[in-house]
């Protein structure tokens, strides 16, 4: 048979073609690996001899080689949640907004806008913030919440202490500005893959427009919505460049509950003392382990908003 | 209880009319207050990105464009001089090494990154069953979801510096940021481009076999040309966001003030240089924060806007 | 506030005038738009009480645009609107003054496809539309009512011991029967079908056209189908509709079901029914 020359050729052009693309997705698997092999392994230094007190101590001290994190935990915990917490709300309101009640070439322009701003590099927002938002927050927001909250008993606490500007409540702040136009682009993509006759039937048994959306879409959507929350919330934990000059770098022996106190996160903690850290295995060691902390936990809440919003899909190509 | 089974439900139908005579008018204003909410909430939001965007234009335009004894003039310097001490001790010239620099490490980043994403979207939509695929696309939900920072932490301590895992570079190095920019774009480029590829009917792909074409022949005979234009912006739509990238590149090539070519060397790169100006507190620098901080927004919207452009339009083809 | 202070006597007389009933539903001069272009022009015609009327006509005739705006539910959609009368019990539902979300309380609408909420349990959703006005009011027995809707829509036996799980539970019959409880349970005067049995197998279609024969004792029942058979099957009057060269639909023949299937007038209605197109 004539054709059996060409067709062994063919098969090793497939072969070797396939065994190319094949290595692409191994290497880029050997990567991730090689990342998470690195960050322990470098950081064997300090698990090993602070051990829990890594996470539980809040004592961080370079020059005597003690190093307990929790500061910068507590920072990124406080800022991330806070950040959540206010763009939450104007994320889903808008996402509703655009997809509910104006004409769909509007939404669609001011959602193209807003998600645009998805794109804008963190140290854009940082900039803003150190020049611009520091000031106004300390001059006007900050006194302002200081003098109404403050005397309120607990809830008082948060708003305590001097102002400086460079604290958890500014970073708090940009961090929402930087994560509502990622929620606001996930909700309103589950906003809009509610089928059209669930919010039609509630409006057929008499519901106004408000009650079909809070009756029948959100409900329906929510799952997603929650998805996109917590998409939200991993970039707040990871995002360095905007809380670094915004949040203070420092590492506070104690924490006040005030969210107008100085401290670090996990992320900002890294690119402020990375090139110190060089200098020192130990501090080098702290450093890393810092990175892989994080590493662990903006996975953790990745995978799992990206299992939610993906289960909202699922949802709707079954009805 | 004479009727065993009650055709119409046994309401009390007077009650219930009273009741939703009073509730009406408050379900009426709560409808209105939601509207209103709503619209408050999206105005919000829309305004305050808008604000920052007027701040970054509104300072970047005015240094990049200043006025000099009452005549427009455009700053070239920016753009193609290093910084320069004064006499007085304030900073002249430009960003031309920051601009350089990123745009190098970024040459170099595209140069593995572009091949490498490609060659594991065409396995994922082409070829991918089973094991692998499965860890690959959690790979990439997993790396495409890593702080920046984490990635630049990881090319210092494995290659960087006496403390690395493996001494590749003795200290910081533009190739060192190349090597954390390829892990921040590689899986922008293979989700963008898989995706990309899925649009491809599958008809296509059975008249170029049919033909009697070996499969990789297809696949970059047929099928990568017809979607050409959506994998060039998916690559720069991964370029985009490398470029905006400062964490990576500040953890491994430090950032430094002179014009510089050797990718063996600390290098510079305009995110490190808007860092840095902004933060050290000299005030003849923060304009140039600013006017660093307009030209990466343009570069990263025009980008951006060059994707949607070109996704939109492909999908209304297939 | 004024309701308050009515006395007792005088509740017992409002009792009354407020006992529900079938209601008339005359459309005069009623067309519909999307955006600029008419898809449903010049309709005219009465649905009677306890009667059930059958919308036919082949599909893009403008059947299912007709019968939502019956209850205003057209004007839902981005864009569309319409023109003319509907007047329900005297009332015209499209003067200025009418208020389209009270209006729907008293025409109900069961759609094409079945549309549970599936994030409530069957008992919420046969409230769902209920508890919008009456709320938590002391004086309604939510039991009783989702008994009585279910036993009307002839699904009680099938779910009284499973009333908290989903309603996407169900199956396709049974989801539709819930949405038509649903419907029922805020006692329209009304009720709209668009294609009911549409997304239903026959059997539950069969189960769908029995229950509709207890119905019509109480309800106006107006059905648009596809199905020719269904509509000689379930109903008593049958309106044929058709869309013209310009795509506009309009109302060519109605009249007894009988008539239609067996003497229609129109040649275009003789040609739909004989099966020559559509």
């Amino acid at each position: 048979m004539s054709a059996s020359r060409s067709s062994s050729q063919v098969q090793q052009g497939d072969r070797i073609f396939s065994l190319i693309v094949q290595a692409c997705a191994v290497l880029i698997i050997l990567i991730l690996v090689s990342i998470i092999a690195v960050l322990v392994i470098k950081s064997q230094d300090t698990i090993g001899r602070f051990g829990l007190d890594f996470f539980t101590k809040g004592t961080w001290d370079p020059v005597n080689e003690i190093f307990g994190a929790l500061p910068y935990i507590y920072g990124t915990v406080v800022t991330s949640i806070l950040a959540l917490l206010l763009a939450t709300p104007f994320a889903i309101g808008s996402a509703i907004f655009v997809s509910e009640y104006v004409p769909r070439r509007i939404g669609d322009i001011i959602s193209f806008t807003v998600e645009l701003l998805v794109a804008i590099p963190s140290v854009a927002y940082g900039v803003w913030g150190f020049l611009v938002l520091k000031d106004v927050l300390r001059t006007t927001v900050d006194p302002a919440l200081k003098a109404v909250v403050g005397p309120i008993p607990i809830l008082g606490g948060l708003f305590r202490g001097p102002l400086y500007g460079l604290d958890i409540f500014t970073s708090s702040v940009i961090l929402a500005i930087m994560i509502l136009p990622t929620i606001l682009a996930v909700s309103r993509e589950v906003v809009r893959q509610v089928p059209r006759l669930q919010k039609e039937g509630m409006i057929a048994l008499g519901a106004t427009k408000w009650e079909a959306i809070r009756i029948a879409i959100i409900p329906y959507a929510r799952t997603g919505i929650v998805g996109g929350a917590m998409l939200g919330l991993a970039r707040a934990i990871g995002e360095t460049m905007a809380v670094t000059m915004t949040i203070g770098n420092a590492s506070p022996d104690k924490l006040t509950g005030s969210l107008f106190q100085s401290t670090s996160t996990l992320a900002s903690a890294i690119a402020s003392q990375f090139n110190e850290a060089q200098a020192a295995r130990t501090y080098g060691s702290a450093v890393v382990q810092l990175g892989l902390v994080l590493l662990i936990v903006s996975s953790v809440i990745n995978l799992f908003s990206r299992f939610l919003v993906s289960r909202t899909g699922a949802k709707n190509t079954r009805s | 209880m004479a009727q065993a089974q009650p055709l119409v439900p046994q309401l009390d139908r007077t009650a219930l009319i009273s009741a939703e005579k009073t509730r009406y008018a408050r379900r009426q204003l709560t409808n209105t207050i939601a509207s209103g909410l709503m619209f408050f909430l999206t105005a919000v939001s829309v305004s305050v990105l808008f604000i920052i965007l007027a701040y970054i234009f509104i300072n970047g335009i005015s240094t990049l464009f200043p006025v000099v004894d009452g005549h427009l003039t455009f700053n070239l310097d920016f753009f193609i001089k290093p910084p320069e001490s004064n006499l007085d001790g304030t900073t002249g010239g430009g960003v031309a090494q920051a601009i350089l620099g990123t745009i190098e490490i970024l040459i170099v980043a595209g140069i593995i990154a572009v091949p490498l994403g490609v060659g594991a979207a065409i396995y994922l939509s082409e070829y991918g069953t089973g094991f692998l695929v499965n860890t690959l696309n959690f790979t990439i939900d997993l790396l495409a979801g890593l702080p920046s920072v984490v990635v630049g932490l990881f090319v210092l301590a494995a290659f960087i510096g006496n403390l690395a895992l493996i001494k590749i570079f003795p200290h910081f190095a533009g190739l060192a940021g190349s090597f954390a920019l390829i892990i921040v774009m590689v899986p922008i480029i293979a989700r963008s481009v898989e995706q990309i590829l899925r649009l491809v009917p599958d008809s296509l792909r059975e008249a170029g076999l049919a033909l009697g074409m070996p499969k990789w022949r297809v696949i970059l005979q047929i099928v990568l040309p017809t979607v050409a234009g959506g994998i060039t912006t998916g690559i720069m739509l991964s370029l985009a966001r490398a470029a905006g990238e400062t964490a990576p590149v500040l953890l491994t090539i430090l950032g430094q003030q002179f014009i510089s070519t050797d990718l063996l060397q600390p290098m510079d790169a305009l995110p490190i240089r808007i860092y840095k100006y902004a933060t050290t507190g000299q005030p003849d620098l923060i304009p140039k924060a600013w006017a660093g901080t307009m030209v990466l927004v343009i570069v990263i919207a025009l980008f951006s806007i060059a994707v949607r452009y070109v996704t939109g339009r492909n999908r209304y083809d297939a | 506030m004024t309701l308050s202070a009515v006395p007792k006597v005088a509740t017992h007389e409002a009792h009354a005038t407020h006992e529900r009933t079938a209601a008339r539903l005359t459309v005069n001069h009623l067309s519909a738009y999307y955006g600029s272009s008419l898809a449903v022009g010049d309709v005219t015609i009465e649905f009677e009480p306890n009667k059930i009327t059958a919308l036919i006509g082949p599909s893009g005739c403008g059947k299912s645009t007709l019968i939502r705006c019956l209850n205003r539910m057209h004007e839902v959609i981005r864009n569309a609107r319409a023109e003319g009368e509907v007047i329900l019990e005297g009332e015209n539902i499209y003067s200025p003054d009418a208020d389209p979300v009270r209006l729907r309380r008293r025409i109900g609408m069961v759609f094409q496809k079945p549309n549970p909420f599936p994030t409530m349990s069957i008992f919420d959703n046969v409230i769902a539309g209920l508890k919008l006005n009456a709320g938590t009011h002391r004086g309604v027995d939510y039991g009783a009512i989702v008994e009585n809707s279910l036993r009307q829509a002839a699904l009680w036996d099938e779910v009284k011991d499973k009333l908290k799980q989903s309603g996407a539970s169900l199956s396709g019959g049974q989801q539709q029967r819930l949405c038509i409880a649903r419907a029922l349970a805020v006692e329209p005067e009304v009720l709209l079908l668009d294609e009911p049995c549409s997304a239903l197998d026959p059997i539950a279609t069969l189960k769908i056209e029995e229950l509709l024969q207890q119905l019509v004792e109480k309800y106006t029942l107006i059905m648009v189908t596809h199905n020719m058979q269904q509509a000689a099957r379930c109903s008593e009057k049958t309106a044929f509709m058709l869309a013209d060269e310009k795509r506009v639909g309009r109302l060519v023949e109605y009249s007894q079901t009988s008539e239609i299937f067996t003497r229609p007038k129109d040649k275009r209605t003789e040609d739909y029914i004989s099966g020559r197109f559509g």
